[in-house]
């Protein structure tokens, strides 16, 4: 023990120290994440695993599911889309007003989730700029599926661009360049060369924005009206079951959509340790 | 390029400008006594307050959470690090819910915690609990980049010049963690202000005193008060860009200072 005390490197902590910190933060880990984590669990099995899987073959947490997988069937690739045509406008091309482009990208993440919702109240509500009119064409945006997934990509468009702006930039433009050069045509270069390129990084962002897609409750619960079993989404479904004091429900509901994040943050970390160098080096949301 | 202006601009630039110009209906003095009155005082306190005192607690043991991560080899490691990304990965009403009942007086946290005579569920604590749930990926995954790449030079030469290791921390490492470590508490304390679905459950909602400001938004719409929201919205919104500004202005302020 003192032969390894002696080698310690003079840039090593003590290992007293080492002790103290490494406890300190597994334990502040433990307390402040791992807990509600396995709470989730806990509250959803209290009655049993039957209880809990039951809960979920109700018919409003039933449609509260497929509205959810619904809303982020159409907002998560919506965003793929626009995220891959804003990162290959921002990094292969120069033109005015770049930067505030990418200030408006970031906008959603700096941006309280009810104020996201809120400003589509303010256009399509009943007391909004459109609201009249839309009530005298018998359109429905708020309180009805259009706005629940207007409010989604609007919170979630950010993940997929913000994902492949930094390794897009890294790339720079010499393959596409060469690519042209040679005679491949603007589609055959994108789908050939800048693709391959990016595949991992896509994936990651599209990983991300579908897992807040599915999450996603401040925006969602402004824009919902909160319609039992027809504009309840599952985590606004949760909101009314655990305000109805339906517990094993509630959890059992929360548990599933803690499923999901699980999966995201297992199959992002593979991600991570099998193609960091296709990723891009820092994440930060 | 104009699929994409297009898109962000009905995506986005459209509804800001819906949200800056509608409480304007009400004039100035309405607008103002729409953000003044004592309740919407309060909620705006609390969530500014609350995400304070999280961002700092945040940038302390976020610091030392980087630190362990980046620094320290145990087994498991790799698996604590991708944990941590809970709180972006984690719908944040069941974060929500399961804080509320973590810490609620019968909980596995709130019993004890009871015994000592300190009320955490439904009171301004809760929403601090909450505030620091989501905001410690933020301090911890912006430090970790900046730390792997702190080279270890510096500081063999302050331990060759004789220092202690809690003195070469102090005058080595910490000043050049610095802005990064202001840059992470400021990106939690920005997400923690508008923060609604972890800590509407926990909050108790009592008005006045343990009412967010996101949750008055969400108030005034019920009562068909669109402007006035919109006018809380503005607020919450101006303050953080303010706080934003400040912040950049402050970090180049550092920077040319050096």
């Amino acid at each position: 023990m003192t032969r390894l005390l002696r080698q310690r490197a003079p840039t090593d902590d003590h290992p007293l120290t080492k002790l103290i910190l490494g406890s300190v933060a597994i334990g502040f880990i433990a307390l402040f994440l791992l807990m509600p984590l396995a709470t989730v669990f806990s509250e959803a099995l209290a009655q049993g695993l039957n209880t809990a899987v039951g809960a979920l073959h109700e018919t409003d947490a039933l449609a509260a599911i497929k509205l959810t997988v619904t809303v982020a069937a159409i907002a998560v690739p919506c965003n793929t889309l626009f995220g891959l045509a804003a990162a290959w406008c921002i990094t292969k091309f120069d033109f005015l007003g770049k930067n505030l482009l990418i200030t408006l990208i970031d906008i959603p993440f700096s941006v309280s989730p009810v104020v996201s919702g809120l400003v589509y109240m303010l256009i399509f509500g009943l007391q909004g700029w459109l609201g009249q009119d839309l009530r005298d064409h018998g359109i429905k945006i708020v309180f009805a599926l259009p706005g629940i997934v207007l409010a989604t990509i609007f919170v979630t468009f950010p993940f997929v661009a913000r994902e492949l702006i930094p390794l897009m930039a890294e790339q720079g433009r010499d393959e596409e360049e060469a690519a042209v050069s040679l005679g491949a045509s603007g589609w055959s270069t994108f789908r050939r060369v800048t693709v391959p390129n990016i595949k991992w990084a896509l994936l990651y962002g599209v990983l991300l924005c579908n897992a807040r897609a599915m999450g996603e409750f401040g925006a969602v619960s402004v824009v919902s009206g909160h319609i039992r079993g027809l504009t309840d989404t599952m985590p606004l479904h949760v909101e009314v079951l655990y305000n109805d004091y339906q517990y094993v429900a509630a959890f059992a509901v929360a548990a599933l959509l803690a499923l999901l994040a699980l999966v995201t943050l297992g199959v992002k970390s593979l991600l991570e340790w099998q193609f960091a160098g296709e990723i891009a080096a820092t994440h930060s949301h | 390029m104009g699929v994409t202006l297009f898109y962000l601009s009905a995506l986005v630039l459209i509804p800001l400008a819906a949200l800056v110009i509608r409480p304007w209906e009400l004039g100035f003095d309405g607008f103002w006594a729409a953000v003044t009155t004592p309740r919407v005082l309060a909620a705006l306190k609390l969530s500014f307050g609350a995400a304070a005192i999280a961002a700092a607690i945040n940038s302390v043991f976020g610091l030392i959470v980087a630190w362990v991560l980046v620094r320290y080899r145990f087994p498991g490691r790799k698996f604590v690090d991708a944990f941590v990304d809970l709180p972006f990965a984690l719908p944040t009403a069941v974060a929500g819910i399961a804080l509320s009942a973590l810490y609620a007086p019968n909980g596995w946290l709130g019993a004890p915690l009871a015994l000592l005579g300190l009320k955490v569920a439904y009171t301004p604590n809760g929403v601090l609990v909450a505030l620091i749930f989501i905001g410690l990926p933020f301090v911890v995954r912006t430090l970790e980049p900046v730390l792997a790449e702190l080279t270890r030079d510096a500081e063999e030469a302050a331990a060759t010049l004789g220092a202690t290791r809690l003195q070469t921390f102090r005058r080595v490492i910490l000043p050049s963690l610095l802005p990064t470590l202001v840059a992470g508490t400021a990106m939690a304390f920005s997400r923690a202000v508008g923060e609604y679905g972890s800590v509407i459950f926990i909050a108790g909602n009592l008005p006045g005193v343990s009412e967010i400001a996101p949750l008055m938004i969400i108030i005034k719409l019920q009562e068909y008060d669109y402007a006035g929201a919109a006018a809380i919205g503005v607020v919450m919104l101006g303050a953080s860009f303010v706080f934003l500004f400040a912040l950049n202005a402050l970090q180049s302020w550092s920077a040319s200072r050096r």
